[in-house]
């Protein structure tokens, strides 16, 4: 009798130890997360000034300089990206939810999966070969080619998932009335879904804001202010790269600066996409 | 009646019958380009790394140095450099995602704790990887070369654990994320079935929630270590980049995704620019078998 109670009394205690593990491993998590945003904000926030936000970078030795030129080329790479990766990319959804079956949409399901693993750099590799090879220079095209490739599998996926909620009942009363396909899918059954495919486009922007590896050697860096699309141009990220990997304690300060304003970018992005999901929820 | 207006409306039905079927072509031509996508992904890949496959054969995957200036271009340091600090960050993300699968699986499915928890992984996985990567150069790489230096290795604080300590903290959020998913299936008649046999809580999930889970957590395993294979930034910024086997974990080495990042945009030789793509659609070889071996599971499991 005696055994058996200890018995049952070691099967609690081990009941409560694993329990006690489970949360202290859980929240251990946690930890890196709130380190690296103390660093980034320590670090950043000291340098962060109205110079900082609207000047160009100085040369090493001059104090000062700021990063305007890496905020105007990530905008511009966002906008060009988005420009080439939401109309294809909202078609091919729109495409994927008329046709359920065959043979072309299972195979550009696959498609999307496959393009959502294939690894960033290989992406910036291809638009290298298509872009820059062709044009003969890096280029704010290219590596906006290599983002939109990125965009497209978040936005495919998102304009799918949201318009196949739609009921059909919507989509036949819209037809009885004798109002052509084309006008059904456009005037209809998208806009019902537009806050689904708006956070999917969102999403897709955080994906692509942060993202260093593609444009290495496509939009490759330029530390002058440029706007034109056939020149390189300079994003934060490949600032953060360049600056944090360079000798310079200086050049280390802004590289936390940037990293800050790029942190506060991309979680904002995901938190206004995340807002509008449950905020305007695509539901019926 | 007003004159003219059947011819109006015919005007505007024949119209609108030939935008309904340029929009349908657009759509289908839209899918079909998706198609082109990725198969010219693939054809520029392989063409543009015939020349290497030419100029070295089957050594490119056994060769051990990788020296441009000699033309020696092997790329086997890259891929057990690769291999290394994966594998290593998965072992150490293991427990904490499976900890967290258990956590938002089946002790806090909902309330206050869990929708905290869940906001902090998404936090963690919107975070870029430039980002990780100056957090690990700048915080973690002294720490490690302090651990370096009392335990009387060479300090070079950067290397192999490194990297993988941040790919591990990297990785934690999609595997904790698709292993929770899967606790959470578990059905609860198992689950009761087990309680009700005077299981406690601990033994219940042991032996029933994580073998029913098992295939769906093995999954999630395998999608994350597709991305720690495929992650370019954060590793290249703190793996040492050393062309060379790595010769433990504290060894410096350079991984299939980071040459590329540091050698692409100075490579002049077209051999070289070759090889390195070569070393890229190895990569991506490598990633897509993984991730698509994860992704039947999990198709399987869902239907």
């Amino acid at each position: 009798m005696l055994m058996h109670q200890t018995n049952i009394q070691l099967r609690i205690v081990k009941d409560r130890l694993f329990l006690a593990l489970v949360v202290l491993l859980s929240f251990a998590m946690i930890a890196p997360l709130l380190l690296i945003i103390f660093h980034i904000v320590k670090n950043g926030i000291g340098i962060i000034s109205w110079e900082f936000l609207t000047a160009l970078p100085k040369p090493m030795g001059e104090t000062g300089g700021g990063i305007v030129n890496a905020l105007a080329g990530t905008m511009m790479l966002i906008v060009l990206a988005s420009l080439i990766a939401i109309p294809l990319g909202v078609l091919a959804g729109i495409y994927l939810v008329e046709q359920k079956k065959g043979a072309i949409a299972t195979g550009v399901r696959l498609c999307m999966e496959v393009l959502q693993g294939i690894p960033s750099i290989v992406i910036g590799i291809v638009a290298y070969a298509w872009v820059v090879l062709s044009m003969g220079t890096f280029s704010a095209l290219s590596g906006s080619v290599a983002l939109a490739i990125m965009m497209l599998p978040v936005i495919v996926r998102s304009t799918e998932e949201t318009l196949r909620l739609i009921p059909d009942n919507l989509r036949e009363a819209s037809l009885a009335l004798g109002v052509p396909y084309s006008r059904t899918v456009l005037k209809v059954i998208v806009p019902a879904g537009l806050t689904g495919i708006l956070t999917g486009v969102l999403l897709a922007i955080a994906r692509i804001a942060g993202e260093t590896a593609p444009l290495l050697f496509t939009a490759f860096g330029n530390p002058y202010m440029s706007l034109n699309v056939l020149k390189p141009v300079d994003s934060l990220p490949l600032m953060i790269f360049n600056f944090a990997t360079s000798p310079y304690p200086e050049w280390h300060a802004k590289a936390w600066g940037a990293a800050l304003v790029l942190v506060v970018f991309v979680l904002g992005m995901n938190f206004f996409a995340k807002v509008i999901a449950k905020r305007w929820k695509v539901q019926f | 009646m007003i004159r003219g207006q059947p011819v109006h409306t015919a005007d505007r039905y024949m119209f609108k019958v030939s935008f309904d079927s340029i929009f349908k072509t657009a759509l289908t031509a839209v899918g079909v380009l998706m198609l082109l996508l990725l198969a010219g992904i693939f054809v520029t890949l392989v063409a543009d790394s015939l020349p290497a496959m030419k100029a070295t054969g089957f050594s490119f995957f056994t060769g051990t140095t990788w020296d441009p200036v000699f033309k020696a271009y092997g790329s086997l340091v890259f891929l057990v450099g690769t291999l290394l600090t994966s594998f290593l960050a998965l072992a150490i993300s293991l427990p904490f995602s499976l900890a967290i699968a258990i956590f938002l699986g089946e002790y806090f499915r909902e309330g206050m704790v869990s929708s905290f928890l869940k906001s902090a992984i998404e936090l963690m996985a919107g975070i870029p990887s430039v980002i990780f990567g100056m957090w690990g150069l700048f915080v973690l790489v002294p720490l490690v070369r302090q651990v370096e230096m009392q335990s009387g290795v060479a300090p070079y604080g950067i290397g192999v654990l490194t990297a993988a300590l941040i790919l591990a903290v990297m990785i934690i959020p999609y595997s904790a994320s698709i292993s929770s998913d899967v606790v959470n299936l578990v059905p609860s008649d198992l689950k009761e079935a087990a309680l009700s046999l005077g299981a406690t809580r601990y033994e219940m999930i042991k032996k029933v929630v994580l073998p029913s889970a098992r295939s769906g957590i093995f999954a999630g395993v395998l999608l994350s270590l597709g991305r720690a294979i495929g992650e370019t930034m954060a590793v290249t910024m703190v793996i040492g980049n050393a062309n060379i086997l790595p010769t433990g974990i504290f060894s410096p080495a350079n991984t299939m995704a980071s040459i590329i990042a540091n050698e692409f945009a100075e490579a002049t030789d077209a051999v070289y620019v070759s090889c390195l793509i070569e070393v890229g659609l190895l990569l991506m070889m490598v990633t897509l078998v993984i991730s698509m071996i994860g992704r039947y599971i999990m198709y399987r499991m869902k239907t």
